[in-house]
């Protein structure tokens, strides 16, 4: 039973089918261990009773036809899933049970897929180091007081601790990749589109994405296959025709021009992540692939961009807490009292201080000052993303300018916080798809991550791409459980 | 450009969040240091680019309006913080 936790998402699937392992086995043996690994607060809500009820139901009348038959899976916290509590990491809506099912958790359970329970995260998916949770930080599993990266931060800190096989996030500048580069896991954002937002807490919706995390390439195409589908139900979701991601997986690069952008080599960048990036491409040249020098002459603008473009988006989002129909509320002497007192004690700092950058650039007198202008730069970012893949089918990048932080390290400076999204918020501007592969280790022995980021609609490419980066990097995670007493 | 102490007043109040003035001094430094690092947007020329509202710049698909889901009033007033029968119950605001 032990060694159940160990085995990646396709071998555990692999072993149901064959019926070398019952649902019920691997539910519980993944619960077991997250029951034991309660000191990395990645839970915000747990799942484990009805769960281990699904899976004794799956294990009567088994349907091996699925894609994740009877699979055990905690998903992050901002997706709405039916009857179980959704909080978005945020004390507003720390005892909502939503009505309805988020698509992308759906077609999860229409896949055999079994919630063990909701992951914790940065509150509205605003932060970088989960520290902005209401629920509390949460930690890395590479080592203690270590940040897991944010958003998804109970995502990357579970997968890595092996609590869950796989696993979601969403991606609005970088929640995604960035925790998979912190705690040396595999996560993708996919193309704006392509996964359906219905149901997931919404942040910024023209830059929010789902997408899997997990411990390696092959286990992502198949969650990908299974989130991704087209949904009437978001009005973004985009009719394209979807691979057999997994089948189609393979390592061969023969002849793919992959571009290397000089504008992210950042100044004061450790020379650790420079090497690694030029592991990278040593290995892309050994395997065929051409390496191609390429301009993105606006990426300095993206994170500027992103903070007019992600609060401005977030304030309006965000107006729906008013403690009227669901969510925590405060007494107030009026209407009005109520709302701002509701909002004041049920909102964190960085939500309150995102809420009010955005309410900010889209006040009279500033939107065409901010707003429109942050419009029109977005713009500028997407067309060097054009011109450049003119010349190129890919493009490869170190994933962060920086492995995890301490937790508190940069708490109180929000811009150096920001700075973490430098090299992954220019992709969500312009909405391509990008993939976070760990690729090497700093000399503190924490993972770095290498991105690989496609063409709209063509995340094949960069799955094949990260594939063999992968195979040849061979990354090992050396994580010890110290968290388990 | 800097945001004084009545500015950050009157964005909290357009974002209805009560914030004290302590809390208001700090809010303000935060939104400078920001704002300062969002200036650097003015270096660019933007006079004759469109803006890019949505990546997703394809005619947003119309769908029938159908009932897809029903009775369930009752789940949806569990979640709220104070109800009166079917109502929600919100502090009076006709005198």
């Amino acid at each position: 039973m032990s060694n159940i936790t160990d085995l990646k998402l396709v071998e555990l699937v692999d072993k149901i089918k064959k019926k070398e392992l019952s649902s019920t086995e691997a539910t519980i043996a993944f619960i077991e261990r997250s029951k034991k690994s309660k000191k990395l607060n990645a839970y915000i809500s747990e799942n484990y009773e009805n769960a281990i009820k699904k899976a004794k139901i799956f294990d009567q009348k088994p349907d091996f036809k699925k894609k994740l038959p009877g699979i055990p899976i905690a998903v992050k916290d901002l997706f709405c899933t039916k009857n179980i509590r959704t909080t978005a990491g945020s004390k507003i809506l720390e005892n909502f049970i939503p009505t309805y099912e988020s698509t992308v958790t759906q077609n999860i359970l229409d896949e055999g897929g079994i919630v063990i329970g909701k992951l914790n995260c940065d509150e509205f998916a605003m932060g970088s180091s989960n520290e902005t949770s209401y629920f509390g930080n949460v930690q890395n599993p590479v080592s203690e007081n270590l940040v897991p990266g944010g958003s998804s931060g109970g995502s990357s800190s579970a997968l890595a601790a092996k609590l869950t096989p796989a696993t979601i996030g969403t991606d609005t500048g970088g929640s995604i990749r960035q925790p998979a580069s912190f705690t040396g896991t595999v996560g993708l954002k996919p193309t704006y589109g392509s996964c359906s937002r219905y149901g997931i807490v919404a942040f910024a919706s023209s830059l929010d994405q789902a997408g899997p995390m997990t411990h390696d390439v092959r286990d992502c195409s198949l969650m990908f296959e299974i989130m991704s589908t087209y949904d009437t139900k978001d009005s973004t979701s985009v009719d394209f025709k979807r691979e057999n991601y997994l089948n189609n997986l393979n390592e061969n690069i023969k002849g793919k021009k992959i571009g290397i952008p000089k504008e992210y080599r950042v100044d004061g960048m450790p020379k650790e992540i420079d090497e690694l990036w030029e592991k990278g491409i040593k290995i892309i040249k050994e395997n065929g692939g051409q390496i191609i020098e390429i301009s993105l002459p606006n990426t300095n603008y993206a994170l500027p961009t992103y903070y007019i473009v992600a609060p401005a988006e977030a304030s309006s989002n965000l107006a729906r807490y008013d403690g009227v129909k669901y969510g925590f509320r405060s007494k107030g002497e009026n209407l009005i009292d109520m709302y701002e007192k509701t909002r004041s004690e049920g909102f964190g700092d960085e939500v309150k201080r995102r809420i009010m950058i955005g309410t900010y650039v889209l006040s009279s007198g500033y939107y065409d000052a901010y707003y429109l202008k942050a419009q029109k730069v977005r713009r500028l970012i997407k067309n060097d993303f054009d011109e450049a893949y003119k010349k190129v089918d890919a493009i490869l990048t170190p994933s962060t300018p920086n492995s995890a932080f301490k937790i508190g390290e940069k708490l109180n400076d929000p811009v150096s916080m920001y700075l973490n999204d430098i090299f992954t918020v220019p992709i969500n501007l312009a909405g391509l798809p990008a993939i976070s592969i760990p690729a090497g280790h700093d000399k503190k022995g924490y993972p770095l991550g290498l991105q690989v980021i496609g063409k709209a609609f063509d995340e094949q490419s960069i799955l094949n791409i990260a594939f063999a980066l992968e195979k040849n990097i061979s990354f090992k995670n050396n994580i010890t459980d110290w968290w388990i007493k | 450009m800097t945001i004084d102490l009545k500015t950050v007043k009157h964005i909290s109040k357009l974002s209805r969040i009560s914030i004290d003035d302590n809390k208001a001094k700090k809010l303000g430094k935060d939104l400078n240091s920001i704002f300062s690092f969002i200036e650097k947007l003015n270096e660019l020329d933007t006079k004759n680019t469109e803006p890019l509202t949505s990546i997703a710049e394809t005619t947003l698909k119309l769908r029938k309006d159908e009932i897809k889901s029903e009775n369930i009033r009752e789940d949806i007033l569990k979640n709220s913080p104070d109800k009166n029968k079917d109502f929600f119950v919100v502090p009076k605001v006709v005198e």
